[in-house]
């Protein structure tokens, strides 16, 4: 179920807001203060941290089959991690992964 | 001259940017399919690519409204996958935080992945550049990326009215996320903090909508951090 008109809205606006604050919070607010070590350290960190989070509930539990764990799903998410570590491409990661995915669904099974 | 900018570094900037175009240009057709499939209308997906000029915390944001998380949680996680925009913002102070705040704001809110790295490299290799320079150099990086990132939203936003349910694009999202990760993952800190956000993750899934990606997201962060630390002081 998607959220009503009014919350996409007040999200847009907010998000908006929030990353420009992150994105102007040193340059604009704090100045030439150095930040400490331990910010910086767990900052490097985000990326990594919250993409798998979102990505994984999703590779497991897909919403199109209604939550039931499906085979070329996981596969094609399995491929995608598999050639972007070895490849370090972020697009020869991503259509590996849809390729696995469409390719499975032309399977006569 | 501070409060100027300057022409020939601008323009420089704009060319440096073009490479650029052929990485954004996908993600932005993507996302705009992605958001009016998902249910928002043209305006809201290009109000969100407007005003937040950031794929995986507009994928995010997309995912969430449409498990109908909380406002609070919506924001939450998807600032979370934003928050490295506060190193690069930290990171460009010694180039341009002499610059005069209207530049500085704008700059900062054209801060992102690419012309974050590209400025910075910029900076390093012409470290004789004024500030003046630098500031038009990454206003030029993002003169060409930006208007790529919302022009190929929109096209992507009109084709995907159109693209039947069966092409499964549902798993773009997750696709995406995981081709951004895996290139990101070359240290065992990089490990560590993405196993613990998965084990996290789906630990907490029970939970309503964006708390577990929230929690998994501040573990992994805590746990990456640990394991650089452990392993600085092992070396």
């Amino acid at each position: 179920m998607m959220a009503n008109d009014a919350t996409i809205w007040l999200v847009i606006v907010l998000l908006g807001l929030g990353t420009f604050l992150i994105r102007f919070s040193f340059l604009g607010l704090i100045g030439n203060r150095k930040m400490p070590d331990w910010v910086l350290r767990h900052l490097r960190y985000t990326a990594v941290a919250f993409l798998p989070a979102i990505a994984a509930p999703l590779v497991i539990w897909p919403a199109a089959t209604g939550g039931t764990p499906d085979p070329a799903r996981l596969a094609a998410g399995i491929v995608t991690l598999g050639v972007g570590l070895w490849t370090k491409n972020l697009f020869a990661a991503f259509f590996a992964g849809g390729f696995v995915l469409f390719g499975w669904q032309m399977l006569p099974i | 001259m501070s409060s100027t900018i300057s022409k020939s570094a601008l323009l420089k900037g704009m060319r440096h940017g073009l490479p650029f175009m052929l990485v954004v240009a996908p993600f932005g057709l993507l996302f705009g399919v992605v958001a009016t499939e998902a249910g928002l209308n043209i305006a809201q997906t290009m109000g969100l690519t407007i005003l937040v000029i950031a794929g995986a915390a507009q994928f995010t944001a997309v995912q969430l409204l449409v498990e109908n998380a909380s406002v609070f949680l919506v924001l939450a996680a998807s600032l979370g996958v934003n928050l490295r925009n506060a190193m690069y913002s930290a990171a460009l102070v010694p180039h341009l935080g002499a610059a005069p705040l209207w530049q500085r704001a704008l700059a900062g809110f054209f801060t992102f992945d690419q012309n974050y790295a590209a400025s910075a490299l910029e900076y390093e290799t012409h470290p004789e550049m004024t500030v003046a320079e630098k500031i038009a150099y990454h206003l030029g990086l993002a003169a060409v990326i930006a208007p790529t990132w919302y022009s190929s939203t929109f096209v992507g936003a009109v084709a995907g009215t159109a693209i039947p349910p069966e092409f499964a694009l549902d798993f773009a999202v997750p696709l995406m996320f995981i081709a951004l990760v895996a290139p990101a993952i070359r240290r065992p800190a990089h490990v560590a903090a993405a196993v613990t956000s998965v084990v996290v993750a789906l630990l907490t899934v029970a939970l309503p909508s964006g708390v577990g990606i929230l929690l998994a997201g501040i573990a992994g962060m805590i746990v990456g951090a640990r394991v650089e630390l452990w392993q600085d002081r092992a070396t």
